[in-house]
């Protein structure tokens, strides 16, 4: 009776078990590290995750005619949204698993992932590749993608910082003009002067909670207010007097002069706004500008571009780019390097540029791009803007002190995304009218301290 | 998105009034038609969601982002046109269909004959074997996923469909031993007998008087575990990749953070819906019959 029962059981944990190997005997015969793109056995495949923004789309449609026919190498894409593709990588990296021999990763992962040697060096790929021109990549993007040993493991698909943008024709209305390197404070008079409650507000800024949303712009005001996240010896300085002074000088600004609703609006809110004539000024990524100046955008050729707004420092624009990285377990870094090397080129972007079209090349990376005249056409209204706010911002020492660790609107470690986005939602709630900003960021100083205690 | 399905088909079987055969068993002689309008009510609440997706799918994806939603914006087909456009739509229906299939047919081998033990021939114990069962679903999946991840990423299981198969095996047989137990309960100890006093072996008596009794209960089961494979997400999104992705997991890859994907990820939605609600369609005879067994219980 006894047996009879558990037959089922027995029976079903031995076809666990036989599955598992047959599993097992698959993944071997692919040649190791876990299946994945190894499973046709040749090197002539690679296997590619990247986030879903529209310039990767590009590149998945242009890869099989004009790179896999070149080169004989298949390219096997995983398309995912950005905080999926984060958790994706991240897992897959973190043990190894080489699943993926190429990621879309940035300039937020790679110190720790190279510390963590998750990635394939690419300095001597680079350098032995003349074609690539490593010189020609934008210095703050390169630095960004380079690892505390001095090695690149990234190569940049597009780049971006950040600037004003505001309407000129608005401006010129209203008698006023934008100085050529505004501080906050003539900022927020701006906006006060040409706020109209009922219709256009004086400017646009995230309120959106997340790491990645309201922080981004906010840790540039507060890096330029004198504040840090982090002072060199790992003490959190979350409720510092410049960080609390920064903090609610963006609150109050946001909350006088800015979008209704500010407490739910990120970057496409705030790009709305914008384009449909709900605010005067913006302060957001440099990559916005082409949606604004694209054809048939009611606003195009009324905006101009200023610097990243400053206070105590000289620059104050992020610097952000979305880069490709080679798994340090790939066996097919060769073909990886052939694949990003073409992805991250010049002549990628003049490939875009004829089939796809100007206004679509993942620019802001070389400097290059900003001699092309033909992309100038498209994009001369930012595309100086964008070079100088690039080329000005120094992701190793942004603001008024030494830092443990490299990164501009962020830290780059890896509890740094879950931390900000904790203390983002309370700031949120401070923009929506409830708390004080001192609570805020009271509690965001034990959070962050108990953070910065692993580094100690 | 795959948590439509199940409203689908509940909204299938909403609609569908139950048989005659059925109704005769019931005590009322005539039912109260505002029952039938209430039913009716219920079934169209579960399935707007659904045919709005629809809906959805087939607009532009300016009009499906536009708020108040426009009902009479101009169809296209554009959204399905880039679903199939992409290379990987077809491996990834294919990888769920095997997924799905394999376990489900596993999970019906499995469960039978332990349902048969436990209650045409209960074994000893046999309700502390039906605990221990439920039990193994105690655990959240997710508690699950990191070990089952890095047990798959030592053995080289990882991204090979027959992991996907034995997990959901293990996942659906607790619930499959549990439903067919209770519609092989409904097999009268008399016409066991009889079969047996008529000289029926036991192949002959499960044949020919257990089986009939018992397909809607085998249909109603393999078609439960059947979208419970179908529209697992957790466990294929951690454990494949490049080759061997599920359906869901190939729909969030639509979901961009800049631009519009809501008529794409509709349209792929409703693909993905499509085998389910088809299954239920076929098995929709047996499926009445045999959710209302269990459910009198």
């Amino acid at each position: 009776m006894t047996a009879r029962r558990r037959a089922p059981l027995a029976l079903a944990a031995l076809s666990t078990v036989a599955l598992a190997s047959t599993a097992c005997g698959g993944a071997g015969g692919g040649g190791g590290g876990g299946g994945g793109g190894s499973t046709d056995g040749t090197a002539d495949s690679i296997s590619v995750i990247m986030v879903n923004n529209p310039q990767m789309e590009d590149l998945q449609q242009l890869t099989a005619e004009h790179f896999t026919e070149e080169t004989g190498i298949e390219v096997q894409f995983t398309v995912q949204p950005e905080n999926d593709v984060r958790a994706l990588i991240a897992q897959d990296f973190s043990q190894q698993a080489a699943q993926y021999d190429v990621a879309t990763i940035s300039n937020y992962e790679v110190p720790f992932f190279s510390e963590n040697s998750w990635l394939a060096p690419l300095s001597d790929y680079a350098e032995q590749d003349a074609d690539f021109a490593q010189d020609d990549i934008l210095e703050p993007i390169s630095a960004g993608l380079t690892g505390s040993d001095g090695e690149i493991y990234a190569e940049p698909f597009y780049g971006e910082s950040s600037f004003l943008m505001y309407r000129t024709d608005l401006f010129e209305q209203a008698g006023l003009t934008m100085p050529e390197q505004p501080t906050w404070q003539e900022v927020a008079d701006l906006a006060a002067q040409i706020d109209d409650p009922n219709g256009t507000r004086g400017i646009c800024l995230r309120g959106l909670p997340g790491w990645g949303q309201v922080f981004a712009p906010l840790t540039t005001v507060v890096n330029t207010f004198g504040g840090t996240w982090f002072d060199a010896d790992w003490n959190a300085q979350v409720n510092s007097p410049e960080f609390v002074e920064a903090t609610q000088f963006y609150v109050d600004l946001v909350q006088q002069h800015g979008e209704a609703g500010a407490a739910q609006a990120g970057f496409t809110e705030c790009l709305n706004a914008m384009t449909q004539g709900g605010t005067a000024m913006w302060y957001d990524a440099t990559s916005a500008a082409g949606s604004l100046e694209a054809e048939g955008s009611p606003v195009a050729g009324s905006i101009g571009y200023a610097p990243a707004p400053v206070v105590e420092t000289e620059s104050a624009g992020w610097i952000y780019s979305w880069a490709w990285g080679i798994q340090a377990a790939s066996e097919k870094q060769d073909a990886a390097w052939e694949f990003i090397s073409w992805a991250s080129s010049q002549e990628y972007e003049e490939l875009v540029g004829a089939e796809i079209g100007w206004s679509s090349v993942p620019a802001g990376k070389r400097a290059s791009t900003y001699e092309n005249e033909e992309y100038l056409e498209v994009a001369g209204a930012f595309a100086e803007a964008t070079e100088a706010a690039i080329s000005s911002a120094n992701p190793n020492d942004p603001g008024v002190q030494p830092r443990p660790a490299p990164g501009i609107q962020f830290v780059a470690i890896p509890e740094f995304a879950d931390l900000a986005t904790t203390i983002s939602q309370d700031i949120s709630s401070n923009i929506a009218g409830q708390g004080t900003v001192q609570e805020s960021l009271d509690r965001g100083q034990e959070a962050a301290q108990a953070v910065a205690d692993n580094y100690k | 998105m795959a948590a439509t399905a199940p409203s689908t088909t509940a909204a299938a079987a909403d609609a569908a009034p139950p048989r005659q055969t059925y109704r005769k068993h019931s005590k009322l002689n005539r039912p109260n038609p505002l029952w039938g309008v209430a039913a009716w009510a219920v079934g169209l609440l579960f399935a707007t969601p659904a045919l709005w997706m629809v809906l959805t799918s087939l607009h532009r994806e300016v009009d499906a982002a536009t708020n108040p939603p426009s009902l009479l914006a101009p169809l296209t087909l554009d959204g399905y046109r880039s679903f199939f456009g992409s290379s990987n739509a077809w491996p990834a229906l294919i990888n769920s269909a095997t997924a799905s299939v394999v376990s489900t047919l596993l999970v019906l081998a499995l469960s039978i004959p332990a349902a048969y033990a436990l209650s045409i021939r209960p074994v000893k114990r046999w309700s502390d074997v039906l605990f221990f069962l439920l039990s193994t679903r105690f655990l959240p999946i997710v508690a699950a996923v990191l070990p089952l991840y890095l047990f798959a990423v030592t053995t080289g299981a990882l991204d090979q469909i027959g992991l996907l198969i034995a997990l959901y095996t293990a996942m659906n047989l607790p619930i499959a031993v549990w439903m067919m137990r209770s519609f092989l309960a409904e097999v009268p100890v008399e016409m066991l007998e009889a079969a047996q006093l008529d000289g029926a072996g036991l192949i002959r008596t499960l044949r020919s008087v257990v089986a009939p009794v018992a397909m809607p209960g085998i249909a109603a089961t393999a078609l439960i575990c059947f979208i419970f494979s179908w529209q697992e997400l957790l466990l294929a999104r951690s454990l494949t990749g490049v080759v061997a992705g599920t359906a869901p997991v190939f729909l969030t890859s639509f979901v961009t953070s800049q631009g519009l994907f809501l008529a794409q990820v509709c349209a792929a939605a409703t693909v993905v819906s499509l085998p389910v609600l088809i299954a239920g369609f076929a098995a929709q005879d047996k499926l009445v019959q045999g959710l209302s067994l269990g459910a009198v219980k």
